[in-house]
């Protein structure tokens, strides 16, 4: 687990004294962006806790697997949390309220279906932002190793002998 | 033991590239006596050194600067900077290949003759035939200890394999097994038999597989004529008031520019890279690029007729597990114009690792029909369509002035439409693939468009006729006598095989033919 995301930063009852809920999953007070069941909690540097929460609940539509908790899609987009990144992130998490705005709700992430989040996803879909989020998730998200287990993949082999007695062909149901 | 050549040795044979090509013909000049300075690129990488592990081993060995797209071609959208999948590294791709070894068909050095005039093609006949090369053939497959061949048995079949065999019969397929692979099966030339730990694509650490960087190389730097400058990248190739090429200008490790003279050049860069050396070595005695009278350099880029299809089954395959392209279906490799399309196609198992599958199933791709063809990972099979696709003049490598690399030369841009017949081929190798495995239960199937090119051919193609390709059938250029181009862009055509056998087998028949020519004091 990443130093800035961490299990025990802040009890349950810490933060939601301290914070609101935005949307239904997140939980978002002065600087931090936590779960909603207090299992993670992340303080931002230069993004503002509502954008990173829409940020990650936009990784997850982007390539949403439910097998995969929070940690993982916070990981993958906590790289866009500094100086250098944010305006971008900002502004991309401004156009997609609005989109969603237009489309008679509150905000991205207060749009609670996932149905109509990816909606709102598709009219924006080749925008250089939606783009560069998706771009990067493919490694942000897919090549970290703890996802891997998940999807059964067991990643480096030649440290136990390869699969030559362990497996490669044991296939047994056709 | 090795041989440490002056710079201004002039009787030294310069080779560009270390890869299948160079790194054979090195070793096979060596062999013979012949003083060889081999400049690579690359750095040196051992199986020690080769990393399990998709993205980080690719960081490692891959040509990653900057080359740029155009075309109708769906890699120009999806990786516009990254058209082909080279390895920068002693050994070239010879690092990353994956060992299937086929010879190409008899009527596939005819192509021409064959398929007749194909709208839109740039179609020609080898210069060589089929029985012509079956001698180097035989060498090539005893020097890559080809499984079955030899009387070197075939690897065993691993999960992916079974799946696509069982396929393939359901269908009515016959000529299927675990390939011609160059993948020791059994302990063959000083190198271990294969241990089935599925990372083929990432360098073979246990050096089971051919490549030219664990085998050639060392073997010819053994005999004391052969000096490999790695982490050397080569500008350009000068000639001499006569037109004959006399010295390569390269940057070296630490930067510094190097000329080096030379009695002869071989060019053995790949064909992204060849093409590009020979058009940005241009003179004002030849203000298009060396061996370039005809036009034809840069030309007639293929990159076979590719594609996968995976298939989701409802109980597990785990196809990463074992050797990456071991299994083969043959039926489909013919000429027969009744199916929609003239040329043939190979059939291939292949595996991807979980990070390059969300990279290359669909890419772009995202929300839940992506995602959940991902959750079924470990219920996919795969396999690899590999066909011959058509030359076209248009297809072709140029220098893209606007876009230069460090050492500030002009990048390649890589232009590639789709000829109408390679759409043909590539729809229906599709429909046979996904039949095959919904004949044995899959749930869902996905024709997965091609990857960044793996086989890059033709840019420097063998002709008769000086006025048709840029080398004679030996790989020498037809303009200058002394410069040879020595790698996969001496492909005439690309047939339907996967090409590296056929590079090694014209790189000892071109050590020969050069070893026969210094001799007779020709070059
Ligand atoms: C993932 C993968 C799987 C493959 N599987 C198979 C397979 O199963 N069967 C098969 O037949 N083929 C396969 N191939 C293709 C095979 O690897 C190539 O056909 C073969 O390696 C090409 O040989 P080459 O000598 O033309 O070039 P390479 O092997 O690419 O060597 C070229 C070398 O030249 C160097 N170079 C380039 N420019 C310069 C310069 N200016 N100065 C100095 N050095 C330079 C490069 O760094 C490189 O090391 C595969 C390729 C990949 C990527
Ligand atoms: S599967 Fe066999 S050939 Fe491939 S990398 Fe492993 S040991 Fe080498």
């Amino acid at each position: 687990m990443n130093s800035q995301t961490s299990r025990e930063g802040l009890t349950r009852r810490q933060l939601l004294s301290r914070s609101a809920a935005v949307g239904a999953s997140f939980v978002v007070g002065a600087g931090f962006v936590a779960g909603a069941d207090a299992a993670w909690a992340l303080e931002t540097q230069a993004l503002s806790p509502e954008s990173m929460a829409a940020l990650i609940q936009l990784a997850r539509d982007i390539y949403p697997h439910d097998r995969i908790p929070d940690e993982n899609y916070v990981i993958a987009v906590k790289v866009y949390d500094t100086a250098d990144a944010a305006p971008a992130i900002e502004a991309g998490i401004a156009a997609l309220d609005a989109v969603a705005q237009g489309r008679g709700y509150p905000s991205y992430l207060g749009t609670p279906w996932e149905r109509d989040r990816v909606a709102i996803l598709r009219e924006m879909e080749l925008s250089p932002f939606f783009q560069s989020i998706r771009g990067g998730l493919v490694t942000g998200l897919y090549n970290q190793k703890a996802v891997w287990p998940l999807f059964g993949y067991e990643g480096e082999s030649y440290s136990e002998g390869g699969y030559l007695h362990r497996g490669f062909d044991d296939i047994n149901w056709l | 033991m090795t041989a440490p050549f002056d710079l201004s040795d002039d009787s030294v044979v310069v080779i560009v590239g270390t890869g299948a090509g160079g790194g054979v013909l090195a070793n096979e000049l060596a062999q013979k006596g012949v003083s060889v300075v081999a400049l690579e690129a690359g750095g040196r990488y051992l199986p020690e050194d080769y990393i399990n592990d998709e993205w980080e081993s690719f960081g490692q060995l891959a040509w990653v600067e900057p080359r740029t797209t155009s075309g109708d071609w769906r890699v120009a959208r999806d990786f516009p900077n990254l058209p082909a999948w080279i390895v920068k590294a002693v050994g070239g791709t010879s690092i990353h290949w994956a060992g299937a070894s086929l010879r190409i068909q008899d009527h596939e050095f005819r192509a021409r003759t064959e398929y007749g005039n194909v709208s839109g093609a740039n179609l020609l006949d080898w210069p060589l035939t089929r029985a012509e090369l079956d001698p180097w053939y035989d060498k090539a497959e005893k020097k890559l200890g080809v499984t079955r061949t030899n009387d070197l048995p075939g690897l065993p079949g691993n999960n992916n394999f079974k799946v696509f065999e069982a396929g393939a019969k359901a269908i009515g397929y016959t000529q299927v097994n675990t390939g011609h692979m160059a993948i020791n099966s059994v302990e063959y030339d000083g190198r271990m038999a294969c241990q089935q730990t599925g990372f083929c694509f990432q360098g073979c650490k246990w050096g089971a597989k051919w490549s030219s960087a664990y085998t050639d190389i060392p073997r010819g730097e053994a005999t004391g004529n052969l000096e490999v400058r790695a982490n050397c990248h080569v500008l350009r190739i000068e000639h001499n008031e006569q037109g004959l090429v006399n010295a390569v200008v390269y940057s070296d490790a630490d930067g510094n520019e190097q000329r080096q003279s030379a009695r002869m050049v071989c060019v053995a860069g790949n064909s992204i890279e060849s093409p590009r050396l020979l058009l940005n070595s241009a003179s004002s005695m030849f203000p298009d690029g060396l061996a370039n009278s005809s036009g034809q350099v840069g030309r007639n880029y293929m990159r076979h007729t590719t594609g996968s299809v995976y298939g989701v089954f409802d109980k597990p395959v785990r196809m990463w597990r074992g050797t990456v392209m071991a299994g083969i279906i043959q039926d489909e490799a013919h000429n027969d114009p009744s199916r929609g399309f003239v040329g043939g196609y190979e059939m291939e198992t292949l595996s991807l690792g979980l990070p390059f599958m969300a990279a290359f199933l669909d890419p772009g791709g995202w929300g839940r029909e992506f995602t959940s063809a991902l959750d079924s990972y470990e219920n996919m099979a795969g396999l690899w369509i590999v066909g011959e696709d058509m030359p076209q003049e248009t297809n072709r490598v140029t220098l893209n002035t606007e876009v230069t690399d460090a050492f500030g030369m002009p990048v390649a841009n890589v232009n590639f439409d789709d000829h109408p017949n390679d759409i043909a081929m590539r729809n229906y190798a599709y429909m046979k693939g996904m039949e095959m495995y919904d004949a044995v239960g899959a749930t869902r199937t996905f024709p997965t468009p091609p990857y960044p090119s793996t086989h890059n051919l033709g840019t420097n193609r063998m002709s008769e006729n000086p006025r048709d390709g840029v080398v004679n059938k030996f790989g020498q250029s037809h303009d200058i006598p002394n410069l040879y181009v020595s790698d996969g862009s001496q492909f005439t055509t690309g047939a339907a095989e996967n090409p590296t056998l056929t590079i090694v087998a014209l790189a000892i028949r071109q050590a020969d033919h050069i070893a026969g020519e210094l001799s007779k004091g020709n070059l």
